[in-house]
């Protein structure tokens, strides 16, 4: 079977409450089958709602979605045959874990012999197999959200929505789940259309990722795309750590561009910015800038270390530079014979390539 | 733990159990000086008249103070054959001070609802006994009357030597204890407690069923709808509350009456002719809707806290997986919100069986309950003991339901708020 490139299709679709706001705005999003497509952003940038009304929970005040090539705004929820993964699990709290799973079987009027065959096979994915019969008060937070997980799966839908799924767990648990969501998409190749906040977990698990802002779709491209390729200053914010030097535009020529800014010049690459005397933001990741480089490189500054903060792997210098005293380093800690100390000038060096001049903030 | 592994000691050698318990003793005193007066209050106010309820619902002394020396004589009597001459030289000594304080009269009325014809053969005997001589008062006695000799006289007092009976509680279901000590229905056409017994239980139980088929929309409403429209209908299920329970039922009698608004309304639209209204008032009818509308707000808090409770995305979980939305509310709503249904049936049915005012104002004679019967005696016939018994009686039907209650749906499942 081929893929199918636009399964599940946002045309043109606009959401409002009340009448008197977007929440979402003329949003187009093409999701492959068997894709899992990240949907980030901060709270309030419209993700739950595009979740929502893919959900059928909502419908779109304008647009149309369409799963499969057919319009589902008309459609109720429980007729769209999409799996859906809450925030707070919604597990049913007065039903065994199995006769959570085998609810959705039970409203398709599915043979008891195929409800326990089903159930069973779901449970196990997710390694909970001795738990069919605890209520789900008596597990553990991981563990709901493994029923939850695999409640959502069992009937065999087509698109599985999961709606923060894991902020209720601590970190090391969030983590191991992550990966565990991940390893089963990619054995029953549904399609998972997931929203989170949390920029690791969409890094970490998705093909593709679609950052929201304002009840916009920012930039949606694979996850190494997002990070080195930032298309605007919001998502070089929002994705890892960035360095970034307000500025404007002095000089552009064939793929470089020169940014005057308050103290000194930075030689960048013109991203967002077409001619001289616009104004810009310069991005560059912390990982780029080099600690006296030896080979040469056509950004060349001195700055002064501030703050030196020990992070294990890695430690954190913090440099006054070109008059931004938030510039951060991230220097291994395999790296030797650097002369890291407080009040320390050093020499920093980085390409102009990985300059990136973006829209003004 | 086996005691072999024995006792755990804390660093000073004191056995942890011991120090455990002396570090906690203050606290313990505290909690309990701190609830003290609750329960002094409860003792005095609810266990106190509880209990002085119960013995005068049993007591019969009155008879066994009359005849104190009778009963003592009587003690080695077995009934059999005509008591011994101690037995009617005590009731001769007894019966005399009785005529001569002018009490007789309520000897011969208590005796005679032991045995019917026991009150003249008293008094015939209260008149003659002045002229009697001192011994053999057995055969004195006789030949004031011959039904003296008949033993079933005899055994009449004996029955009422025990100072405490359970007559009272017979009397509330409307059967006796005959001559024979058997306990028998009382004639046909005095049956009248039992059916109300019924009655209350049916009207607490429609009731019920009213309110909680009339508060569950409303609680769910009050649950999901944003703050601003549910704080407004919070406030309209609460303003009953806050209104004078007389004005409410009064206001109810304004609407039912014959002439009232209903009516008015009902010939206004034409269902019922103008010389045809319907009574909606003094019967069943009245109380029933006088109630319903008065107890509702014990329904609507219980299922309204719990549904509050209940997160709106298990619902949208139930359809998402592909439950219609009325399969969605009967498998996964209504199941969850049977915690505060059993809260609110219990609250509700408790409070209806023992409803007084709303019964006794618009309830009529087919419409009153065995709370306005309670009254009655209360005031009226003023057979206090009478009233404690059926009271009682109404308690234990209460614990009864509650205890049936929590082995259907447990106690712990029920939640008022």
């Amino acid at each position: 079977m081929s893929k199918k490139e636009d399964f599940v299709k946002f045309d043109k679709v606009d959401k409002s409450y009340d009448g008197k706001v977007l929440v979402v705005k003329n949003l187009n999003l093409d999701i492959e089958e068997g894709e899992f497509v990240t949907m980030l952003g901060p709270s309030g940038s419209g993700k739950t709602t595009c979740l929502m009304m893919l959900a059928g929970f909502e419908t779109p005040t304008n647009g149309e979605i369409y799963l499969d090539k057919n319009p589902i705004s008309n459609i109720p929820p429980h007729k769209r045959g999409i799996g859906m993964v809450f925030q707070n699990y919604a597990l049913f709290p007065h039903m065994t874990v199995f006769e959570n799973l085998a609810f959705p079987l039970k409203v398709r009027k599915m043979s008891q012999v195929e409800i326990e065959k089903k159930v069973d096979k779901a449970l196990s994915m997710v390694s909970l197999g001795g738990f069919a019969n605890r209520m789900p008060g008596q597990l553990s937070g991981g563990q709901q959200q493994r029923v939850a997980v695999a409640r959502a799966l069992v009937f065999d839908p087509s698109v599985v929505l999961m709606d923060e799924p894991l902020g209720a767990l601590d970190k090391n648990l969030r983590e191991s789940m992550q990966y565990e969501i991940k390893h089963i998409h990619e054995s029953i190749g549904v399609t998972v259309v997931y929203v989170t906040h949390d920029q690791g977990e969409a890094l970490t698990m998705s093909n593709r990722i679609a950052v929201f802002n304002d009840g916009k779709v920012q930039q949606l491209s694979s996850p190494d795309k997002l990070y080195e390729e930032p298309v605007n200053s919001f998502v070089a914010e929002f994705i890892g750590e960035n360095n970034t030097f307000g500025g404007e535009v002095s000089e552009i020529s064939n793929g470089t561009c020169r940014v005057k800014l308050e103290k000194g010049e930075i030689i960048a690459n013109p991203i967002s910015v077409k001619s001289v005397g616009e104004k810009t933001t310069v991005s560059i990741r912390p990982e780029r800038a080099l600690i006296n480089p030896k080979d040469k490189m056509d950004n060349n500054q001195k700055g002064k270390i501030e703050e030196v903060i020990y992070h294990g792997d890695h430690t954190r210098v913090r440099l006054n530079l070109l008059g931004n005293s938030e510039f951060i380093l991230k220097v291994p800690n395999s790296s030797q014979n650097l002369d890291i100390k407080l009040g320390n000038e050093i020499n920093i060096g980085w390409n102009s390539h990985d300059a990136r001049a973006l829209d003004p903030k | 733990m086996s005691s072999e592994t024995g006792k755990i000691l804390t660093t000073d050698g004191i056995p942890l159990e011991e120090s455990l318990k002396q570090s906690e003793k203050k606290n313990k005193i505290k909690a309990f000086l701190l609830v003290a007066p609750l329960l002094l209050f409860l003792i005095i106010t609810y266990m106190i008249p509880i209990g002085d309820m119960f013995s005068r619902s049993i007591d019969d002394k009155m008879v066994t103070n009359m005849l104190p020396k009778t009963y003592k004589a009587m003690e080695n009597w077995d009934g059999k054959e005509l008591p011994p001459e101690e037995v009617f030289e005590a009731f001769y000594l007894d019966y005399k001070i009785l005529v001569k304080n002018k009490t007789a009269g309520k000897l011969q009325t208590q005796l005679n609802y032991e045995k019917n014809g026991f009150k003249s053969v008293l008094k015939k005997l209260a008149r003659k006994q002045k002229k009697f001589e001192e011994g053999n008062y057995k055969e004195q006695i006789m030949k004031v009357h011959k039904r003296w000799r008949n033993v079933e006289y005899w055994r009449a007092i004996k029955r009422r030597a025990p100072s405490y009976t359970y007559s009272k509680y017979l009397k509330g279901i409307d059967m006796y204890s005959n001559e024979d000590g058997k306990i028998v229905q009382v004639s046909e056409d005095r049956r009248i407690h039992r059916i109300l017994w019924i009655r209350t239980v049916e009207v607490a139980f429609f009731v019920t069923l009213f309110c909680f088929l009339m508060a569950y929309p409303i609680a769910h409403l009050l649950a999901t709808l944003p703050m601003k429209y549910s704080n407004l209908l919070m406030i309209c299920v609460l303003l009953p509350f806050w209104t004078s329970l007389l004005v409410r039922t009064a206001s109810w009698m304004i609407l039912l009456q014959q002439q009232g608004i209903v009516n008015d309304f009902f010939v206004w639209i034409g269902l019922v002719a103008d010389d045809n209204r319907p009574e909606m008032m003094y019967n069943k009818t009245g109380t029933y809707v006088a109630m319903t509308q008065i107890l509702l707000p014990f329904m609507v808090l219980p299922l309204y806290s719990v549904m509050k409770t209940i997160s709106p995305s298990l619902m949208r979980a139930g359809k998402s997986l592909g439950a219609t939305p009325a399969v969605a509310f009967f498998k996964v709503y209504f199941p969850l919100t049977i915690p505060g249904i059993g809260a609110g049936c219990l609250l509700v049915f408790i409070l209806a069986i023992g409803y007084y005012i709303t019964p006794a104002l618009v309830g009529g004679a087919s419409g009153t309950l065995i709370s306005n019967q309670i009254a009655y005696h209360m005031k009226s016939t003023l057979d206090w003991s009478f009233a404690s018994a059926m009271g009682l009686m109404l308690l234990t039907g209460v614990l009864v339901i509650y205890w049936i209650y929590n082995k259907l749906v447990g106690v712990d499942n029920i939640k008022l708020g």
